[in-house]
């Protein structure tokens, strides 16, 4: 159970980097952290103790493996990640581009 | 690959030219065994893209565009895209989307399993050619962006 | 599992340094730092597969929030009326873990997973789709739907980059 304590542990720092900050940057690292966590989280759960890896071998017995489906969700959650990371990054390229700032409290005075 | 001025040192450019069939090579062998060993179409697909981006950061820009543009990588990755719904669509002809409709053949060798070398081999060009173009779009942009 | 616990708090450790430093690109390198754990931990996880994809997006996570970064005069960013933000954020965060609380009570211990489906597919996997790696079975055959819409997802986002980043048909001021 202390492993799940430590995963949620991580996941609050992430949204406390998320709620707390105003540099846009430290907010796409908030939400990347959060990704860790959940990623994490998922194969925790399916996690068998002893368990072998999900990858059958010729002449072995199938025995005691670990669960092979959490895995095949975070596998595609983590590259769906990298290109939502992108498209934030490339948003926040274009603030700066704009307003020549990463402060977003900053960015809510129009330009005309 | 002749020498250009842009770019890094002498010490990374050579050791690139070193290293980057390698690491092209390792993403076409983690893409053909994604159905045997660890690995698969993500995996295989990141680090073929990643190979173009060391060339394109230690040789510049123009280098790495040359071996393969912007409008080739769009088209591989609309190429990935067909692929791999042709290939779920084509399970119609055994009954349903995507239903394995190639023959298995024998367990643990290199041509087994179906469709699932072909899929592994579409979401590779899907994923590689993506990431890559969007790694061309964030850096030309920041090439040129102007300073305030 | 003490090699596990150990990961994490490192993990931990680097996401705090990561939040709290004021240098933009050594947050950044704090990042990978925890990339690089939580791929470690898959590792020991048994998931080979997870591990490899974790270490290249990874790497290439971070060749993009360091081109985000480098080259730009930052402005350093000041965290203003210091007490309401952080007592706000707090308190919504001991209301996110009271129900977490709950939520974790209620999971199977660790280590002992409730394993209806993948006992058939497990059993099955082999003679139904021929492939050595359960994992690939599932995403590409027994769940190809999944995949179908990540790559929906994945060219959306390459759509969307590069309609944010276009320069042809912006109107110039």
């Amino acid at each position: 159970m202390s492993v799940y304590f430590l995963c949620l542990v991580l996941f609050s720092i992430g949204l406390y980097c998320t709620l707390r900050k105003r540099n846009i940057i430290k907010i796409v690292i908030g939400l990347g952290i959060i990704e860790y966590a959940v990623n994490l989280f998922f194969v925790l759960v399916g996690y068998k103790m002893a368990g072998r890896s999900p990858i059958l071998s010729p002449n072995q017995a199938i025995e005691n493996m670990v669960d092979p489906i959490p895995q095949a969700l975070v596998l595609t959650a983590i590259v769906i990640g990298l290109a939502v990371t992108a498209l934030i990054v490339a948003i926040a390229l274009r603030i700066y581009e704009k307003y020549g700032t990463f402060d977003i409290t900053k960015i809510k005075r129009l330009h005309g | 690959m002749k020498e250009t001025r842009q770019g890094m040192t002498i010490i990374v450019k050579t050791i690139t030219r070193l290293t980057v069939g390698l690491i092209f090579l390792y993403g076409i062998y983690i893409v053909l065994h994604g159905h045997l060993t660890p690995g698969g179409g993500f995996a295989g697909g990141v680090i073929m893209a990643l190979a173009f981006i060391h060339l394109m950061i230690a040789f510049g820009k123009e280098t790495a565009l040359k071996k393969l543009s912007q409008a080739k990588a769009a088209f591989l990755e609309n190429l990935g895209a067909l692929m791999f719904l042709s290939v779920a669509a084509l399970g119609f002809s055994g009954g349903y989307f995507f239903y394995n409709f190639i023959k298995k053949g024998m367990p643990f060798h290199l041509l087994s399993a179906g469709i699932i070398p072909l899929c592994n081999i579409a979401i590779c060009l899907k994923v590689g050619a993506g990431l890559f173009s969007i790694f061309v779009t964030l850096l030309i942009l920041n090439n040129t962006g102007r300073k305030k | 599992m003490l090699e596990l616990h150990l990961l994490l708090l490192f993990m931990i450790v680097a996401a705090v340094v990561a939040v709290e430093i004021k240098d933009l690109l050594s947050s950044v390198i704090a990042v990978g730092a925890v990339g690089l754990g939580v791929s470690l931990s898959f590792l020991l996880l048994k998931a080979p597969d997870l591990a490899i994809t974790q270490l290249v997006v990874e790497i290439l996570c971070l060749i993009i929030l360091i081109r985000a970064t480098i080259n730009k005069d930052l402005p350093l960013v000041k965290d203003g009326r210091w007490f309401f933000n952080t007592l706000s954020t707090l308190s919504f965060l001991a209301v996110f873990l009271l129900f977490a609380y709950f939520a974790l009570k209620s999971l199977p211990v660790f280590g002992k997973p409730i394993m209806r489906i993948a006992e058939v597919y497990l059993k099955e996997g082999l003679a139904k789709t021929g492939a050595a790696n359960l994992v690939a079975a599932i995403i590409l055959d027994f769940r190809g739907y999944d995949t179908l819409g990540e790559a929906t997802v994945l060219f959306t986002a390459v759509i969307g980059v590069m309609a944010v980043m276009r320069k042809v048909g912006r109107i110039r001021k």
